[in-house]
This record gives structure tokens, sequence and C-alpha cells, in this order.
């Protein structure tokens, strides 16, 4: 193990570091533990019961793929808009991403009420696709002095795609409908109503293939065009990825805040900026922290459950002052 | 210091001197280039005389105007005849609902006008800095841990008090903590404003999901501005606080003039840029903790009213900007109540059409302007 370390201490300061080595598999390891404590933790007696077996597929097994699904594709969709902003303070919902698939989604809910979880989500991914837009538009027809200014105005665009949302849910009786659907929450996620969510999976594979144009591309316009990359194509490929993933997830579990912005500086903070190699951190932590998050919210009031953006709210906003309270000491 | 009549004859008559010639067309070159102008006490709060007129004439027509409004929703479509006793009874309980309106009108005026200045940056609105979210986890906690007769209750002097002195002491714990030392720095403090607010609401999202639909109902009524939430038993606290803070605003006007030209001239200029920035950003919590508590959470109407009052005031002078503000806000509130409710019939919603109208300009004027 000492040796292990020696030389990945002297790497660090030759070579970038690899993209696998001990500190991975452990860390692999963890989140398998994880993931596993929340397969067998819940109200229903699943060793016990005769149906046991059944409801273990039926609502533990859909609720754990969720999780990892839905927190691997929040924090890279964190990751992926903080290199195309250059802002570290950037994630769909400080820039108003889930509120527009949110609206998206209510457009949906009283256009087409009927209409299958498949139109729904189209409705919420083109929504938060043409809300990332809008904020890209902002950000680089607007010459912004401070990079804190950014976040500000992201949550002050976000506040008022939400107020037209709110005005809508008032006018059509859905506004605590509309509470529902928007505070994450894994419960609903049983068989059968999950599975549009492996679209995110994909989404994840192509951030995985595409992490050196996007790293090129967090360098800025001139020196991605200069290094021969297509930066506007980039640009709208990272944004159609990350409205993909953030209006899916939106649909099927809720708004999961803060997920996005925490992971990210967090992986950073510990190894650098090497996206390629952060990569697989990134989708680690992201699964661990909502993991963990929805095992505290399932068993801080049993037989209840806390709604994990509740938890990870309260918990994401003080670490994210942390983070803040840091940049202020440092710079 | 110059007093807005202070101009020669000769300028007022001759318009701007001919030393400007060829950038007269720019306001700003010209006051910069009037320095040496006969007048020799420096550039007044106009540019120009025609600036001063255009003032004038807007504070003209939007007073007129606020009166109208203001008239009309005090007697249009009272049922009872002028000399019935009983149409005194409904023009007093109108009369309250706009009182409440000119309160809200000032606060939110002033105090977004004043945290506009002291933040530098004219897309801010202070509403966003948690109280809003303070509101509602205190709205919907009263109703979920103690239920809807508490949350009926939850009206008079001392619930109000108590209310306006918790949103006062995030306030103050935020500027003391992040405002004072080495590190300070402004941003960082209004993001984790923000981010308390984003935290406090999480915890009200959850609260609601767990309501009955009636308790919702009950709540919903709260979630929006409205003037109607208004409690006039609460006026005896209120109204002190707001005519003592608007004052001081008012009188620092002065101060907020020099803050505006950015840190490093106002400290050149002899200001304790800090200690004005905590005196102000208090005043301005205190004005948006009585507004909040008063009506209810009203996140865009500021934004509106300073955006339009720096439109109608084409000056940089607090002195004038503050006025026109509050009348702004003013007309604002009771045009809409008044087209709302005798117009289109939305009575409930007049709050969430301000909000929506407010949070439209917002976008528009964060698009069109090419800077922060």
């Amino acid at each position: 193990m000492t040796t292990t370390a020696d030389r990945s201490r002297s790497r660090s300061q030759t070579a970038p570091p690899r993209r696998f080595d001990w500190t991975l598999l452990l860390a692999v390891l963890g989140v398998a533990g994880l993931l596993a404590l929340s397969l067998v933790t819940g109200v229903y007696d699943i060793a016990g019961a005769d149906d046991g077996a059944e409801m273990f597929g039926i609502t533990r097994v859909p609720r754990t793929i969720a999780l990892v699904l839905a927190g691997a594709a929040m924090a890279m969709s964190g990751l992926v808009m903080q290199l195309l902003t250059q802002n570290r303070f950037v994630e769909p919902s400080t820039t108003g991403t889930t509120e527009w698939a949110g609206l998206g989604l209510l457009a949906a809910l009283v256009l087409f009420p009927s209409s299958s979880i498949l139109v729904k989500m189209a409705c919420a991914v083109v929504a938060a696709f043409f809300g990332t837009m809008v904020f890209f538009a902002f950000l680089r027809r607007v010459s912004v002095r401070s990079s804190l200014i950014v976040p500000i105005v992201g949550i002050m665009l976000g506040a008022v795609v939400s107020s037209i949302s709110t005005f809508f849910a008032l006018q059509t009786d859905m506004l605590q409908n509309l509470g529902v659907w928007f505070a994450g929450s894994f419960t609903s996620v049983i068989k059968g109503q999950y599975e549009v969510l492996w679209v995110v999976a994909v989404v994840a594979v192509a951030v995985f293939v595409l992490a050196d144009r996007l790293t090129v591309a967090g360098l800025g316009e001139d020196v991605a065009t200069n290094v021969g990359l297509n930066y506007r194509r980039i640009m709208l490929i990272g944004t159609g990825l990350v409205a993909i993933a953030t209006g899916v997830v939106t649909v099927v579990v809720g708004n999961l805040p803060f997920l996005g912005l925490i992971v990210p500086n967090v992986v950073s903070m510990f190894r650098g900026d090497n996206l390629r190699s952060n990569l697989p951190w990134v989708c680690l932590l992201g699964i661990a922290i909502v993991t963990a998050c929805d095992l505290l919210g399932r068993v801080i009031i049993m037989p209840f459950e806390v709604p994990v953006s509740l938890i990870l709210g309260v918990l994401g906003a003080a670490v994210f002052i942390v983070l803040l309270l840091r940049k202020r000491r440092y710079g | 210091m110059a007093e807005p009549p202070v101009r020669t004859p000769a300028n007022n008559n001759e318009g701007p001197p001919s030393a400007t010639g060829p950038t007269g067309a720019q306001p700003r070159s010209r006051a910069i280039t009037r320095v040496p102008a006969p007048a020799g006490r420096g550039s007044g709060p106009f540019a120009t005389p025609k600036h001063r007129r255009r003032y004038w004439f807007a504070f003209g027509a939007l007073a007129l105007a606020a009166l109208f409004f203001a008239g009309a929703l005090l007697w249009y479509g009272n049922p009872m005849p002028v000399d019935d006793p009983a149409f005194w009874l409904i023009a007093e309980r109108r009369a309250t609902s706009v009182f409440v309106m000119l309160v809200v009108a000032i606060c939110q005026g002033l105090a977004t006008v004043a945290f506009q200045t002291v933040t530098n940056n004219r897309i801010l609105t202070p509403s966003i800095m948690g109280f809003e979210s303070l509101y509602m986890v205190i709205q919907t906690g009263t109703l979920f841990f103690f239920g809807a007769t508490a949350l009926i209750g939850f009206r008079g002097l001392w619930q109000f008090s108590l209310q306006v002195a918790l949103m006062m002491a995030l306030a103050l714990l935020l500027y003391t903590w992040l405002l004072s030392g080495r590190f300070a720095n402004l941003q960082i403090m209004l993001l984790v404003g923000i981010i308390i607010g984003g935290g406090l609401g999480s915890v009200s999202t959850f609260m609601q999901r767990l309501l009955t639909p009636s308790d919702f109902d009950l709540l919903t009524a709260r979630m929006f501005g409205s003037v109607n939430n208004a409690d006039p038993s609460t006026f005896p606290v209120a109204i002190p606080i707001v005519v003592v803070a608007a004052a001081l605003l008012v009188l620092r006007s002065r101060r907020l003039n020099a803050i505006a030209l950015g840190r490093d001239i106002a400290v050149n200029l002899g200001i304790s840029h800090k200690r004005e920035l905590i005196i102000n950003l208090t005043l301005i919590s205190a004005l948006m903790a009585v507004s909040t508590s008063l009506v209810g959470p009203l996140t865009f109407l500021g934004f509106l009213v300073a955006t339009l009052a720096y439109q109608l005031a084409p000056t940089y002078d607090h002195r004038y900007v503050f006025p026109m503000a509050a009348l702004t806000g003013f007309v604002v509130l009771t045009g809409a109540y008044f087209i709302m409710n005798h117009v289109f019939y939305a009575q409930g919603v007049v709050g969430i059409i301000i909000e929506l109208v407010g949070g439209l300009a917002f976008l528009v004027v964060i698009l069109k302007r090419g800077r922060l």
C-alpha cells in the first residue's frame, strides 16, 4: 500500500494522474456498499414477506438504479455547464435550467393532460434547452465583471420562470401538484415509471466521449477555435446534453438542488482540473451523495420519508456557503 | 451643494454652453464639459434644463395618475350613494388598501433603488436576499406545526413584530458576518443570502407537500403579495419603521450619490464605504421586512419600479430618483389594482400579474443591456 501511495505522489508531480488507480477502485467499492445499503433499506420486509423478492424487483432495484442515473447525470451536467461558462458557480439550478424544465413539464400537463411520460419529457427537455440557451446568450451578450454575478443573475432568471409556472399552476389549480413534481424525491420511482431515466445513461456516455473537447471548450472560444475545435457546435452539443439530463431527471425525479454545483467543486478541490481523470470521480461522488441523502431521508422519520431534495437543499446550501467563504478567503 | 434651481439664467435660456459644441448631443459628456461653466458650482442633478423639465413633467404626470387611480379605487363602483353612512364605511376600508399600497410603494421603491446603488448593479432586487423564503418558512411552519387556526390568528401586532424582527435579524447577521473583517465581499454576501433563501425554500416546499389541500389553499392566499393581506392593527409598528427608514435613506441621498460612483471613487471622496454599506443595507432590510410581512412576497415589483424610475428620472441624483421610484410604485400598484378589479375582474391575482410583468421586464432589460 505504501508503495502505491508513494508512486501516486511522485506521479502527480511528473505526469497527469492516470484515469484508474487504487483510490478509484476503493471509491467504487464504497459507492457499491452504499447502493447495497440502499437495496436493503426500507419499511417493507423484503426477506421475511412472501412476496419479498417481487417487491424487491418492483421498488428497491428501480430506486437504486434511479439513484445511480440521476446522481451521475446531475453531477456531470453541473461539470459540463461549469466548463462551458468558465464559471465555477454554475449548474442547472443556478442558471434557471431546472425551472425551465419545470415550465415545459407544466405546459405538457396543461396542454396534453393525458399524454405519456415521453411527451412530457420531450416538452421539459425542449424548454430546458431553450432556457439554457437564453442564459448562454445572455452571458455572451453581457460583459460580466465578476464571476459571482453570473449565478445571481441565473437565480433571478429562474425566479422569473418559476413565477410564470406558478401563475399558470394557480390558474389551472395545480399549484400543490407542481410542488410535488418539483420536489426531488425517489419515492415514486418504481418499476414501469423510471425506465426513461436510462436516457441519461446515454448522456453520461456522450460526456465521457466528448470529455477532451469539452475541456478545450472550457478554455474559451479563442483558444478552442485556435486549436481547431468547432466551438459553437460543441457549445450546442454540451447544452443539449445538459438539457436532456436536466429535463429527464426533472420529469422523473424532480429538482435535485446544488448537486451539480457541489460535486465538481469538491472533486476539483482535491484533484485539480483534469476533466478526463475527474469524470469518474464526479460520477461516483454524485451517486454517493444522492444515495446517502436518500438513505438519510428514508431512515430519519421511518416509516415515512423525507424527500431527497430537502436534505440536498439544506446540506447543499451549507456546502455551497462553505465553498463561497473559501473563495472569499483564497480568491 | 447645488440645489436644483441653482442655474444661471444664461444657462437656462441659452441651453448648453457653446463650448460643448459637437458633443452636445450626449448628455453625459455635456455634464463633464460643463464643469468650468459659468455656474461655477459643479454640475447639478440634471445634465441639461431639458432633462429637468422632463423630470418634472414625468413627476407631474405620475402624480396626476396616482391621484386619479387612488380616487378611482376609493369611489368607483361604490354601491352606496355619497350621503349614505355606509358609503364612508366602504370608503374607509378601501382607503386602508390605498394606504397600504402607498406604504408598499415607498418600501419597495426606495429599498430597491438604494440596493441597486449599494450593490452597483441595476438588475438586482433586495427581495431575493432570503426575505421571502424566510417569510414563506414562517407562514408555512405556522400552518404546519400549529394548524389552520394558528395561521389565521397569525396576524396581530406581536406576530407582525416578531416576523419583522426575525427578518431584520437574518439580514443583520449576514451583513455583520460577511461584510466585516479582512475578506469582506459584497457579492459573496449576496450569494450567501440567496443560497440561505434557497435552503429555506426547500424546507417550506417540503412542509407544503404534506399539507392537506384545504390547508394548502389557505396558505396560497399568503404566498402571493396582495394588499388584502395587510392587517391595519400592525400599522403602529409598521408605519414608524417605514417613516424612519425611508427618511434616513432619503437623508443619505448625497452619500449614495457618491457610492454610486464605485467603491474607489467613494473612498476617495471621503466616504467610509463599508460603514455606509452596512447602514444602507440595514435600512433597506427594514423596509423590505416591513413590506414582505405586510403584504407578502413581491419579488419583481421593486425591480419593475426602479427600472421605470430610472427611465423617468434622467438623473443620477438619489434626491430625485427616490421620490420618482416611490411615486412610480404607487401608480403601478393603484393602477394594477384598479384595472384588475374594475376592468378585468381578476381580483385575486393582481400581485401575481405585477410579478409577471416585472419578471418579463427583467428578462427584456438583461438582454437589452450590454453590461451589468
